[in-house]
């Protein structure tokens, strides 16, 4: 991808005796769709509010297409925000809403209606000029949030969870619409979001966020597949988290049993965290796999079971289409790549990365 | 369902007994001559030259008052509605605090402070400034309707403003409105119905006071509360006093109509 486009710089901030934003690099390209992503509190919000101008970094400057904006107001900042709850002028009708930025640019009459008209179309709410907010349902007057941000053209649009307030069927429809927005627009994307499942069907790049620190930044893939550290593969997604020791490269003993492992470099008997993500177990006949245990729990979840299995004094976490009726003896079997292992965290600043229970 | 109706009946025999019952008796007085017979000669006493005086002196007063009030109050409760909570309490006493003391001690105090020998220009010839001689004239009058009613413009527009949500104000100024923009197209407009309550609840007294233009305006100025006090209490005129209060009435409802219609669309008058 090109440039970048937005260049966050030794970003610090806190209210009072609460660091919110601790020394926060980061950098968006231009096309992105970029997701911070992170529990309530770490920061990702405050982050978006920065570069809205909204507040004032203590420290830190905010590099936008080349120029510093740290010190400008938000009317003089080109790029716009969807709020999380619409913020919508509730005075004023939708035609009204959407004309706003542009009339306070002046722009022609003729200009601004065909605007409207683009926008609204864009949104899939054509004909809702005269509706009042008031009268539109959660998901409408989302659309009616994007349709008055873009017409001002922005080059990056911010959206600090737009799809909070909204049902889970709404919330999944809005997704898709975001994408197409995003590629018809050929606009950059900044995603304010603690929703995992969003994050990854949207995003081009994920920024794990927590206590002001990001966790990780890759593509959803990646995220998902290698995360970095214990929080980040808490966060994203179920798994089994472990401790373990690494023996040597390509080798890790789990709970006492050892494993093949494609990981290298992490030096010899030294403590690692592995993850292994419950899909990513295979349910086999007694003796068959690395460690025999017997199904605790059985739950139908749709498209797939979920069980828990007992073995080596570990609840572990598996989901597989196959039913193993609770009491059954099994097998666990992991394949190699499926083992991804993480440094323990050591130094003070690592340890906010640890998972709060 | 029923029972639930019982709950009203004690609300219901109040204004009953005090509010209906006394406004039938007005219109019966106001409608019947000293000997009972039925004349419009009551009303029509609003068309005598000292009572049309005294109504054209009233609606100016009680209009500048409020629009004073307007003015001042409006910033203050955008003051308010934007610090923390904990240094707001603070200066919403200081305001609320005068209504605690009796309405009646309160303009007494100003007389005393406005008098010609009074605190103020104690003060002023100590200084070797001019006297201030604006008691016993409509200033001392308009300054005591300002200073007694002005909670009541602060309060409704204060209530109003901290309910626009702040993400409202972000959106004007991040789509390009200067704060000067976003007070006139997004703020102003968002609080009209505490505006309207407002000016409602400082008008309304206003209009009809007797008590402020009697201690403030030394009897010199006669308000047309002064002179429906007067038919009633001096002139022991009970049939007079009924018309022009209900002539009264029929100017609060139609001005409180007009500053309604101004509010229509957003559907949210609040009186």
């Amino acid at each position: 991808m090109s440039n970048k486009l937005i260049d966050l710089i030794d970003i610090s901030k806190s209210y009072g005796m609460q660091t919110v934003l601790d020394e926060l690099n980061l950098y968006i390209r231009e096309n992105e769709f970029l997701t911070l992503l992170g529990p309530s509190g770490c920061g990702k919000t405050t982050t978006l509010r920065i570069l809205g101008g909204f507040e004032m970094p203590d420290k830190g400057r905010v590099i936008f297409d080349g120029q510093d904006i740290t010190d400008l107001p938000p009317n003089k900042r080109q790029l716009n925000t969807v709020f999380q709850k619409y913020a919508l002028f509730t005075h004023m009708n939708i035609a009204e809403n959407i004309a706003f930025g542009l009339k306070i640019k002046n722009k022609s009459k003729q200009y601004i209606h065909d605007k409207i008209k683009y926008a609204l179309k864009l949104v899939n709410l054509d004909g809702f000029e005269n509706r009042m907010p008031d009268s539109l349902s959660g998901g409408q007057q989302q659309r009616i949030a994007i349709a008055r941000a873009i017409v001002n053209e922005p080059k990056v649009l911010l959206l600090d969870e737009p799809l909070g307030a909204l049902d889970l069927k709404m919330r999944q429809d809005m997704q898709y619409e975001l994408i197409r927005l995003k590629n018809e627009l050929g606009i950059t994307f900044l995603y304010v979001t603690h929703d995992q499942e969003e994050a990854l069907t949207m995003s081009d790049t994920i920024v794990v966020m927590n206590q002001g620190y990001i966790q990780q930044i890759g593509t959803p893939e990646k995220i998902y597949n290698e995360p970095e550290n214990a929080f980040v593969a808490d966060f994203i997604g179920e798994s089994n988290i472990i401790s373990a020791t690494m023996v040597q490269d390509r080798l890790v003993k789990i709970l006492g049993v050892n494993f093949p492992c494609v990981d290298e470099g992490f030096g010899q008997n030294k403590p690692v965290d592995v993850v292994i993500r419950p899909e990513d177990i295979d349910l086999l006949k007694p003796g068959e796999g690395s460690i025999d245990g017997v199904v605790t729990h059985l739950i139908f979840k749709g498209v797939h079971y979920e069980m828990e299995v007992m073995a080596n004094n570990y609840e572990w976490l598996v989901h597989s289409t196959d039913m193993f009726p609770v009491g059954t003896e099994v097998s666990i079997h992991v394949d190699p790549f499926d083992i991804q292992i993480m440094k323990k965290p050591e130094s003070e600043d690592e340890e906010a990365v640890n998972i709060e229970e | 369902m029923k029972n639930k109706r019982l709950l009203a009946g004690p609300y219901l025999f109040w204004s009953a007994s005090f509010v209906v019952i006394p406004l039938l008796v007005i219109v019966y007085y106001a409608f019947t001559s000293d000997e009972g017979t039925f004349t419009f000669s009551n009303l029509a006493q609003i068309t005598t030259p000292e009572n049309l005086k005294a109504l054209g002196m009233s609606i100016l007063l009680s209009f500048l008052s409020t629009a004073i009030c307007l003015i001042l109050a409006y910033p203050l409760a955008m003051i308010l509605s934007q610090n923390k909570v904990s240094q707001t309490s603070f200066i919403v006493l200081i305001f609320i605090l005068p209504m605690w003391m009796n309405f009646l001690l309160r303009t007494l105090a100003w007389q005393t402070l406005l008098e010609k020998n009074g605190v103020i220009n104690s003060v002023l010839s100590f200084l070797h400034l001019s006297a201030l001689e604006i008691i016993n004239t409509p200033y001392a009058i308009i300054l005591g309707m300002v200073y007694n009613f002005l909670p009541f413009m602060v309060l409704p527009i204060y209530n109003v403003l901290i309910k626009i949500d702040s993400n409202v104000i972000n959106a004007a100024r991040d789509l390009g409105a200067n704060p000067v923009q976003t007070f006139c197209k997004v703020i102003f407009p968002l609080s009209i119905p505490g505006v309207i309550s407002g000016i409602t609840m400082v008008f309304v007294p206003a209009l009809t006071t007797f008590v402020i233009s009697d201690l403030l305006g030394g009897g010199k100025i006669l308000l047309i509360g002064n002179v429906i006090e007067q038919s009633f209490k001096q002139n022991s005129n009970w049939h007079v006093g009924s018309g022009l209060s209900l002539v009264l009435m029929v100017f609060i409802i139609a001005s409180m109509a007009l500053v309604a219609k101004y509010d229509n669309e957003d559907g949210g008058a609040t009186f």
